[in-house]
């Protein structure tokens, strides 16, 4: 029993050590802003979407395989990756001809 | 105004799909266009709620709300579609008997109503509610009317709703002989495609792994945004950068409702 609860308790920080990175991307005005995001490949990434105009946005990328509708004046987060090398456009199908953007992993 | 025709196209033809293929699949059920009908209704009425309460349901589980509730509406959906093609593999020699004369009952056709209802009451609610905070969000911002925004929104509608019925009418077309065996293969790959999509959210909340993303990239073969990539994004979930265990779920559904149906029309003892 006591084996168990230390090779739980490793198992937990080293999760907690493995900490995915953290990237915040705004919508201000139905534009994204960076939007270029630099991000590290092969690693989780945890992306947090801020959306400061009150109508909602949905975020979106075929490339990323992602989709999330952010209501207006809030934030939400998802994850994307491990990504390979490469350019991995996104945009926002509310306001597709101006939000747009793409995800550089390099 | 195009603008937000285009996008409620595209939400109203995942929708019209589904429910043009299930009521080609329902055909000869008595007492499913009652059913069909009340779907449609209730999703409809769902999608408003579920508009309204988005605030709500983005916060809830450390602010992935909406992929457990996206998750779990098309999961739900997975199973209804699997049932139904394993209750049609038992009945489609009846149906098809009864689609040339229209004498008998299905005895136990309520519950496939039901099914049907639900599964047609879901797929609305989903790209409803998108399509309803989209709307919403337009005339809020007050750069179109709202009469404009409603007009758009209309003709996207029709649009959407046009497809999923020539699909429906292009399906009964199809030789008596063929017809369930068509339909069931194309319920099978709705409900393989929705669980592929049902991986791609829990990968997007962080609960499940992606397992090598993507696993293959056929942008460049079938481009996600083409008018055959989205409908085959409609009709089996297709992604062009598919993560593994997307694919997972896809074969993992996909084989299990083949081996249900292959099980329940196996000959059986006679019972009378």
């Amino acid at each position: 029993m006591k084996k168990l609860f230390f090779i739980t308790l490793f198992l937990l920080t080293s999760t907690a050590f493995a900490a995915d990175a953290e990237f915040t991307i705004v919508i201000r005005e139905h534009r994204f802003e960076p939007a270029e995001l630099i991000v590290p490949a092969g690693k989780k990434i945890k992306l947090l979407i801020e959306n400061q105009d009150s109508t909602p946005e949905e975020f979106e990328s075929y490339d990323l395989a992602r989709e999330k509708v952010i209501p207006g004046n809030s934030a939400a987060s998802l994850y994307i990756g491990p990504l390979k090398a490469g350019r991995y456009p996104f945009f926002g199908e509310f306001n597709e001809s101006t939000a747009k953007g793409v995800v550089i992993a390099q | 105004m195009f603008g937000s025709s285009i996008i409620v196209f595209r939400e109203t033809l995942e929708a019209a799909l589904i429910v043009g293929i299930l009521t080609a699949a329902t055909r000869g059920v008595s007492g499913r266009n009652r059913w069909l009908i009340a779907g449609i209704t209730a999703g409809l009425a769902g999608s408003a709620i579920v508009a309204a309460a988005t605030n709500t349901i983005a916060e809830m589980a450390s602010g992935f709300g909406q992929e457990l509730f996206s998750a779990g509406v098309l999961g739900i959906a997975v199973l209804m579609l699997a049932w139904h093609n394993i209750w049609m593999a038992a009945h489609s020699k009846e149906l098809a008997i009864h689609a040339r004369n229209t004498g008998r009952a299905i005895s136990d056709g309520k519950r496939e109503c039901s099914v049907l209802f639900a599964i047609i009451a879901l797929a609305v609610l989903r790209e409803g509610s998108e399509t309803v905070l989209f709307l919403y969000g337009i005339a809020t911002a007050g750069s179109q009317s709202t009469h404009t925004v409603l007009v758009g929104g209309l003709l996207g509608l029709t649009g959407g709703v046009a497809v999923g019925w020539t699909l429906y009418a292009g399906l009964l077309r199809i030789p008596l002989r063929w017809f369930f065996s068509v339909t069931s293969l194309l319920v099978l790959l709705l409900a393989a495609g929705m669980a592929s999509q049902v991986a791609r959210l829990l990968i997007q909340a962080n609960l499940l792994p992606s397992l090598a993303a993507p696993l293959w990239d056929t942008s460049s073969l079938l481009p996600p945004d083409s008018v055959l990539g989205t409908l085959l994004h409609g009709l089996a979930g297709y992604d062009a950068r598919p993560a593994g265990m997307q694919i997972i779920f896809f074969a993992v559904v996909l084989v299990s409702i083949v081996i249900g149906m292959k099980l329940i029309s196996q000959p059986q003892q006679p019972s009378k």
